[in-house]
């Protein structure tokens, strides 16, 4: 019966956990806490297009897990999402992306930043924000430049400026008191680069450096630690140990007889 | 039949004599032998933003008295001039303020009554405020505020905070509520620029935080007080000081 | 019919509202401490942080309580404040009615019993209280001696290499060399480097004394600001 006709496994989310969770939990079993992981993103529209910024700080609880993480996530040639890096922003990029592609190839045409806001709203629609992803994406298209706020939810916003995470309001007073349209780029990039850098050294969750997306017409910049804001401090003392500090429980000595040493050519890869 | 030598029936039968509650029968009310306090603050004031400058401290806050989600009192001054050294500003529940402000006043009016010379200064206030806040939570019932104590004391400018547990703490710039989210990011960074304002450029500082909190807080107001303490000219309280407000790039698509 | 099968209507419940007060707060902060022979160091971050804001970068939470003796608090903040001032008066009473200042062994056992007279209302902070007695050095948890104590958010982090690099654990090679002031510094600062870079509660700069026979000396130290 096997054989014949085999069991394909259903797409999506494994729950087979929920019933034992819910049992567990009746029984006085506490649930594990989600971290709350802090961050700040931005993106802002200038007069050429759409810039996105990202600290690099991932943390967990209140010790830094990561010091230069990526939040600035590839969806399309055209369009990129800032994110925090929790697992469930990380894959749903990273699905839409190729969903996006896909539409690309099949379609002959560059995507559409509302595509991609259209297919993430509805896929966390779909999971009433169970998938904690909350993004700022932005792009430009046929119809210029877009930046959308993304909620886990699943609603959305079209606006000028946007700030996201735990240093959202940090980040916030700066474009409040920075931000008119038509920025160039050399303003706008400083605009972003001071928002983060309002989060990173005002909000304890964001932290480390700079990332910096300009995405024109045409053409996408991506600026990994467009600025380290934060140096590391310089180590006084040496903390090298002599040989023998560490103790040795047990020795075994193999011999080896005999060692022969063949050398390969490296040959040329078939390409015909 | 109706039976007329039969005494009347009573009007008010099965319920509560008048003017008693009725008591709707198996509530679970736990019988508690503790006294609960701790109330929730009811008329609320948001952000304090004050900012010491080489001469003296500015400090601000608007008239609101919102209740809960409601903007409840337009009028609701929380600046206020202690005496000729010391200025004093606050957040959070209003009413708590009041009482706060009453006993404060008390205080100055008895000093004044010994008539011997001796003024408050900014530190003993800042350090008794601190004791009756810390007091207060001990006694799990907290005067629900956050004040900003500013001053001149023995010709140095001072500026701290306290908070409803008693927390306490002096700097350059001291924000509470949202204030401390969304004007200390711009304040500092301003500092960090220029670690010695005049009064004009902390003024501006001021009023630019203003402008901002009345954008992103939904509990401020667009009319606020301005309190300017300094070393030569004294204290005075300006307003109320409307905040000059630009919505044209909520239109912008 | 059964009371239970009554519907329950909960405006018109007549129990308290209960709201929920907390007394307490985290603020945060790393309390390091190493003693020598005949010195003491001492360092506390100087962030003053709530949540995952800041409330101040400057704050000192070094306390001299005598010539020779200092406490470094972190927890919370409003009790280290009443702790300490409590302290500060208590030194001053023993003072003025013994006419001399406490030692430092006094100092901790008085530390211990105020906290414990606090037992079911506790002052939430780490207490490292370091001195010179009339031998040698002391350094106190509560009332504990030890060699290097430390205290706060970054604690956990921080014990497992001083107890390599100052008590030498786990290690063949040991020095004979009693610790300079110079080493025990040095470590001191490069523990807070460390301590900034992985808690988010510590940062902003330390703030150091050295206590020697003299007295005690400050130091200040920068660290990152994020």
């Amino acid at each position: 019966m096997l054989v014949l006709c085999p069991e394909v496994p259903t797409p999506g989310f494994s729950f087979e956990n929920c019933k034992r969770n819910a049992l567990l939990e009746n029984k006085g079993f506490t649930v594990p806490k989600a971290t709350k992981t802090g961050t700040t993103i931005v993106g802002i529209i200038y007069k050429d297009g759409v810039i996105l910024g990202a600290d690099t700080r991932a943390t967990e609880d209140t010790t830094v897990a990561d010091k230069n993480c990526e939040k600035i996530h590839y969806l399309a040639p055209n369009i990129c999402c800032g994110a925090g890096t929790a697992a469930d922003t990380e894959m749903t990029t990273q699905m839409i992306a190729s969903q996006l592609e896909l539409h690309k190839l099949y379609t002959n045409r560059v995507c559409r930043v509302a595509t991609a806001n259209q297919l993430l709203k509805q896929y966390l629609f779909r999971y009433q924000g169970h998938i904690g992803a909350a993004l700022i994406l932005g792009g430009v298209d046929v119809d210029g430049p877009h930046l959308y706020q993304i909620y886990p939810h699943g609603s959305s916003d079209h606006l000028p400026f946007i700030t996201m995470g735990s240093g959202s309001l940090a980040a916030m007073s700066v474009f409040e008191s920075g931000w008119k349209p038509n920025l160039d780029e050399e303003a706008g990039v400083l605009l972003v680069r001071n928002a983060i850098a309002a989060g990173v050294f005002n909000d304890l969750g964001s932290g480390s450096n700079i990332d910096v997306c300009i995405i024109r017409k045409g053409s996408t910049d991506y600026r990994r630690t467009y600025d380290e804001a934060n140096k590391k401090g310089i180590r006084q003392a040496s903390y090298r140990y002599p040989r023998g500090t560490t103790r040795v429980l047990s020795t075994k000595i193999v011999d080896v007889e005999e060692v022969s040493v063949q050398r390969i050519e490296p040959e040329r890869m078939d390409t015909a | 039949m109706f039976d007329i030598t039969a005494p009347a029936p009573p009007l008010w039968s099965n319920g509560p004599s008048p003017g008693a509650f009725y008591n709707f029968p198996s509530l679970q009310s736990a019988p508690s032998d503790f006294v609960t306090h701790s109330q929730a603050p009811v008329t609320t004031a948001t952000s304090i933003v004050a900012v010491a400058y080489n001469n003296g401290v500015i400090i601000a806050g608007d008239l609101l008295g919102s209740y809960g989600s409601l903007a409840r009192y337009r009028n609701c001054p929380r600046i206020l001039k202690v005496n000729d050294n010391i200025i004093l500003g606050a957040g959070g529940d209003y009413g708590d303020f009041q009482y706060i402000k009453d006993f404060v006043q008390e205080k100055i009016v008895s000093e004044e009554c010994l008539d011997d010379g001796v003024k408050l200064k900014p530190k003993s206030l800042y350090c008794w405020l601190t004791r009756i806040m810390y007091q207060r939570r001990s006694k799990f019932d907290p005067f629900w505020n956050n004040l900003v104590v500013g001053g001149i004391q023995d010709g140095n400018v001072f500026l701290g905070t306290v908070d409803k547990l008693g927390t306490a703490y002096t700097d350059k710039i001291i924000c509470t509520g949202y204030g401390a989210h969304i004007a200390t990011p711009m304040l500092r960074d301003a500092l960090d620029r220029n670690p010695n304002p005049s009064q004009a450029e902390a003024r501006r500082l001021v009023e630019k935080s203003m402008e901002v909190l009345f954008y992103r807080d939904a509990r401020s107001y667009s009319k606020y007080l301005i309190g300017v303490i300094d070393k030569d000219e004294g204290i005075k309280i300006e307003g109320p000081v409307e905040v000059p407000t630009n919505w044209e790039i909520a239109n912008f698509k | 019919m059964s009371l239970l099968a009554r519907p329950h209507y909960p405006d018109y419940s007549t129990a308290p509202v209960q709201h929920q007060f907390y007394p307490y707060a985290d603020n945060g902060g790393s309390v390091v401490a190493i003693a020598g022979d005949d010195f003491v160091v001492i360092g506390a971050d100087t962030r003053l942080s709530a949540g995952f804001s800041i409330y101040t970068r400057n704050q000192n939470k070094l306390f001299p309580l005598a010539k020779t003796t200092v406490l470094g608090c972190s927890g919370c903040w409003c009790d280290t404040l009443t702790l300490t001032r409590i302290l500060k008066s208590r030194m001053q009473m023993y003072a003025q009615e013994h006419n001399k200042t406490m030692s430092t062994t006094a100092c901790a056992q008085m530390l211990s019993t105020m906290l414990y007279y606090k037992r079911f209302f506790p002052y939430s902070i780490s207490n490292v209280l370091v001195g010179l007695d009339n031998e040698a050095t002391t350094l106190s948890g509560t009332a504990k001696r030890r060699f290097t104590k430390l205290g706060g958010s970054a604690g956990a982090l921080l014990q497992p290499l001083l107890d390599n690099q100052i008590g030498q654990k786990n290690m063949e090679i040991v020095s004979k060399e009693p610790l300079s002031q110079e080493k025990a510094l040095k470590i001191l600062k490069d523990v807070f480097i460390s301590a900034a870079e992985r808690d988010i509660y510590t940062g902003d700069s330390v703030f150091i004394n050295i206590i020697t026979k003299d007295g005690i000396q400050e130091d200040k130290f920068e660290l990152r600001k994020d």
